[in-house]
């Protein structure tokens, strides 16, 4: 992984999942402004919805993998102990691999939900 | 691994920091504050997400006094991590690079993310 996700690459999916990340942020918080889900009929219908459905997955991919280089970046840079690095590391790639799946559950089974 | 004889000099206490430094360190603590709230807010969409009473206690945790305390400093974090990258996106595309320009747009996303985070968070 840390290969794939180092160098001219990482800094490249740092990137387009920041501009993602962006537009999805400012796109979430105008609809919590103007139009809130008051209920859980319609938060539910919102989610069940293809488009904001595999938007919203799409969102948890990218927040994954963004966090993951900039952390990577962050340890890398205050974390001179090897041991401790490795540890961190591997904390926080089994903890993002786990959130994801997390996620995938949530809006899945929320979407086939009555 | 180079190896010099060089002096070095690591009393943060006696750096001086131009506010395009202390900027780019908000920028990386508001990313870890935002990495350490991803599993409270997948528990809270799960939670809103088990029924009618279940969107009820959301609603009701993220509204009560705990919620209100809690959402300014999160939204701060999100807002001064998004204006900053912005920020980096354009000096990426060699806009705003001089070092007057810097900063500006340092200072720029200081005060706006916390002023932002104040409208925002009153209206929602």
């Amino acid at each position: 992984m840390s290969r794939q996700a180092s160098g001219l690459r990482a800094w490249a999916v740092q990137r387009i999942s920041a501009v993602y990340l962006g537009f999805y942020f400012i796109y979430l918080i105008g609809l919590f402004l103007f139009s809130p889900p008051t209920s859980y009929e319609a938060w539910q219908g919102w989610i069940s919805h293809p488009v904001a459905g595999v938007g919203l997955l799409l969102f948890f991919a990218s927040v994954l993998i963004h966090a993951w280089v900039g952390m990577r970046d962050v340890i890398i840079d205050y974390v001179p102990i090897f041991l401790a690095r490795l540890t961190l590391l591997t904390v926080i790639a089994l903890g993002l691999i786990a959130c994801g799946l997390w996620a995938a559950r949530i809006v899945i089974m929320a979407g086939t939900a009555a | 691994m180079i190896i010099n004889n060089r002096p070095v000099f690591l009393n943060l206490f006696q750096f001086r920091f131009p506010i395009a430094a202390i900027m780019s360190v908000g920028h990386r603590a508001s990313g870890v504050l935002m990495l350490l709230c991803v599993p409270v807010l997948l528990y809270l969409l799960q939670l809103s997400l088990q029924g009618a009473q279940g969107f009820a206690r959301a609603q009701e945790i993220l509204q009560g006094g705990m919620g209100r305390i809690l959402l300014l400093p999160i939204l701060w974090a999100l807002l001064h991590h998004l204006l900053a990258g912005i920020r980096y996106l354009f000096i990426d595309f060699d806009i705003g690079v001089s070092k007057q320009s810097g900063r500006r747009s340092a200072i720029a996303v200081m005060l706006a993310a916390p002023l932002l985070a104040i409208v925002i968070g009153f209206l929602l």
